[in-house]
């Protein structure tokens, strides 16, 4: 038996991200690059490790060769120490056969084993594709004032979002009564942000019984909370203040970093309380060249400026050859934006090459995404 | 794996007045986010050097901070070993300081060592370097001891009081010299050695029985009529951080991506430790050019030709021109510098003009407020 642990943490990070198209061709979308140096999961592993949580899951399945490797590296967000760890938990093949994982909440059944392993009182589940800082501790804190069997995170979001998101219906207490599913006409503005606090043995017997049930789509939302509201448990609600965001889409992700430009006292990655941990690359900081311009960017180590740079956010070791214009870019890392070429309102792929004189996106419509080189003329 | 165990020695009393105040060579910190000692290492282990001992002199912390267990030097956590150790001897005066006391103190250590080598390297010399392409040319060779130098054309204005050699074919060395700064082309000593573990305990030793007062330098010195000891060119970057002012056109001069290219090779990774600073944001009233940036700063005002350490602020009107600004220091509006070395730290608030020239560097001190 190992020491015993308060709270587990399990992350959510098997789904594609099937509308980021060709980025999640080879990767996961927790995978995916976000903010000039990070990948999305980084954002939920270092709130992990910011917020004291010693022993992390990461439920992977699509495409995730890539994320497992990443993951297993505990130490870049000092989860490493001695009885803690990240521990990547991919489908396995077991005596009753092979599971794929058929939803949120089968993913974790299909775990139970591993979470028995720390006997915790409280298992947090948690998405591997958002982007917020939050310290799960203060959450876990009113899970246990108000001595609660399941507290979800909420977020207020406009009237008019409500039909896009699960919605938590309180009482004064901010005990949750009812849950609706993208509701039409939503009575409240709470909106679930997949972040759930279970007590661990009623969550056990709930995922046992779940998995049972031939109707059941095995999903936290669909099934878990209904089921957990329909048998009178104590469900509360536990408000978020901050930067949230699910990005999706090609045009969300582009938002989403533009917002490190135009929010960034929202998103506030340069707070030394509380970090976002990554990978480091092993790299020169960060260049410019005597015909370099520069408004309104963020820009990360390695990069190698020479050209004009407006209102974009470069990744790890970007070139931009002296006579190139990139204007209103994410381009991620590695990539080359060779001389005389002109970027516009376009996402790139790791490792893509503009070609000299090449002309690529347009100032209006859709944000593009490159994933192919485009060759220069 | 390489069969050398590499000593990042003493700095052979570099000593930079401001600088070296509140820490020592090692963990100057050199193009914004690394510090010398990372060029030493990095070379060690690129070389697949696993056992290198760091000796230190003064102030410690900020070295052990910075190097820790080595981890991030890609030094296998098990199998390698990063050791850093100080002169433990009782020194009265500053002058009985040096390497030979250092390696006599910690003796049982480097005889403990499996290697067969040693490689004696500092860390106020930067360069690229395989070692153990150096080593293998050492044992072919057959010679008792091997040295690095490089052969310049400024050592009239740079390498000053550096060792020079004197060189005979084949690249043997017939003298050692200190060099005054009268000649231009000079073959500059890398103070970077090669020889067997057993000839180093030697030397140690007759060293610290000729003379309580000397140096490596001094003994091989001597040894030169009696021994061996030939010269391996280094073809690449070198520069010697040994005044403030070589430290400022170092850094400048390594703001050229066609020089910096000379010293950084993606195959040759230069490591360090990483504070998991985020990307520095750039606003709309920035200018920057030929200027080499670290993360998380925020960049407000004009930056021409100059390096910029971590966590800095530079607001708007500020006009920076051929200066290196260390990690957080904060710069306010309006605030004009030119040819000006700012220690971490520091605040300069607004309507200050300070300029200084090439030759005579303005230094601004640690967590000083102008």
């Amino acid at each position: 038996m190992m020491r015993q642990n308060n709270m587990v943490a399990m992350i959510l990070a098997g789904g594609r991200g099937t509308r980021l198209l060709d980025l999640t061709n080879k990767v996961a979308k927790p995978a995916v690059f976000f903010g000039g140096k990070y990948r999305i999961i980084d954002f939920p592993l270092s709130n992990c490790a910011n917020s004291g949580i010693d022993v992390v899951g990461v439920l992977t399945q699509y495409e995730s060769v890539l994320l497992n490797s990443y993951v297993a590296k505990a130490s870049l967000w000092g989860l490493d120490a001695k009885d803690s760890g990240v521990y990547v938990l991919p489908p396995r093949e077991k005596i009753e056969g092979f599971g794929l994982y058929r939803g949120t909440a089968d993913a974790i059944t299909q775990n139970i084993d591993f979470l028995d392993q720390y006997d915790p009182e409280t298992v947090l589940i948690l998405s591997g594709d958002h982007i917020y800082k939050m310290d799960y501790s203060k959450m876990l804190d009113c899970h246990n004032k108000n001595n609660a069997d399941a507290t979800i995170a909420v977020l207020e979001v406009p009237m008019k979002d409500t039909h896009r998101f699960g919605i938590m219906n309180t009482d004064e207490n901010d005990r949750i009564v009812e849950f609706e599913e993208k509701p039409k006409n939503a009575k409240s503005n709470l909106a679930s942000m997949g972040i759930y606090i279970f007590n661990w043995k009623q969550l056990r017997k709930a995922l046992i019984d779940d998995v049972k049930n031939p109707t059941s789509n095995h999903d936290f939302g669909k099934d878990i909370i209904p089921t957990f509201l329909n048998t009178d448990k104590r469900l509360f609600a536990y408000r978020f203040k901050g930067y949230w965001k699910d990005v999706g889409t090609i045009d969300s992700l582009w938002e989403a970093n533009m917002d490190l430009l135009y929010r960034s006292e929202e998103l506030n990655l340069a707070d030394p309380s509380w970090k976002i941990y990554t990978e480091d690359r092993t790299v020169p900081a960060q260049n410019f060249g005597s015909k370099a311009k520069v408004s309104n960017a963020y820009i990360n180590q390695g990069c190698v400026v020479n050209g004009k740079v407006t209102n974009s956010v470069l990744f790890t070791g970007v070139i931009v050859e002296a006579g190139a214009e990139v204007t209103d870019c994410v381009l991620m890392p590695f990539t080359k934006v060779k001389s005389g070429a002109k970027v516009q309102r376009i996402i790139t792929d790791e490792n893509i090459v503009i070609g000299e004189n090449a002309k690529v996106g347009s100032p209006k419509g859709e944000i593009e995404l490159i994933a192919h080189d485009v060759k220069g003329v | 794996m390489c069969n050398a165990l590499g000593i990042v020695s003493y700095d052979d009393f570099v000593n930079i007045p401001g600088l070296n105040d509140t820490r020592p060579m090692p963990s100057v910190s050199f193009l914004g986010r690394y510090r010398l000692i990372d060029f030493v290492l990095s070379n060690m282990t690129n070389s697949e050097i696993s056992n290198i001992q760091v000796y230190l002199k003064n102030k410690p912390r900020s070295v052990i901070e910075h190097v820790g267990t080595g981890r991030h030097y890609n030094i296998n956590s098990k199998s390698g070993k990063l050791r850093i150790l100080t002169g433990e001897a009782n020194v009265q005066n500053e002058i009985y300081h040096h390497d030979i006391s250092a390696y006599i103190a910690n003796m049982q250590y480097i005889e403990d060592a499996h290697q067969d080598y040693v490689i004696i390297a500092p860390s106020y010399m930067v360069y690229r370097v395989n070692f153990d392409e150096v080593l293998k040319t050492h044992i072919e060779s057959k010679a008792d001891i091997t040295m690095l130098y490089k052969t310049v054309d400024n050592a009239d204005t740079s390498f000053a009081r550096v060792a020079t050699l004197s060189i005979d074919k084949p690249r043997k060395v017939v003298a050692i010299e200190t060099n005054q700064g009268k000649f231009k082309n000079r073959h500059i000593s890398l103070s970077t050695y090669v020889m067997s573990k057993e000839n180093f305990i030697t030397m140690v030793h007759l060293a610290n029985e000729t003379s309580s007062l000397y140096t490596l330098r001094d003994v091989i010195k001597d040894q030169l009529p009696m021994m061996n000891v030939v010269g391996f060119p280094v073809h690449g970057y070198v520069a010697c951080i040994n005044t403030l002012e070589e430290y400022h056109r170092v850094s400048l001069e390594l703001t050229d991506y066609a020089v910096s290219k000379t010293l950084f090779d993606p195959d040759w990774p230069i490591y360090t430790h990483t504070n998991d600073s985020c990307p520095t944001r750039y606003t709309s009233t920035a200018d920057i050019s030929a200027s080499v940036v670290s993360n998380n700063c925020l960049i407000e005002g004009t930056v021409k030709h100059c390096v910029i350490g971590r966590d800095v602020e530079i607001h708007k009107g500020a006009v920076l021109e051929d200066c290196v600004i260390m990690a957080n220091t904060k710069i306010y509006d309006n605030v004009h510098l030119k040819n000006v070395v700012v220690d971490k730290f520091a605040k300069i608030n607004h309507k200050v003009d300070l300029t200084g020239s090439p030759d005579k560097i303005i230094y601004v001190k640690r967590k000083d407020n102008i």
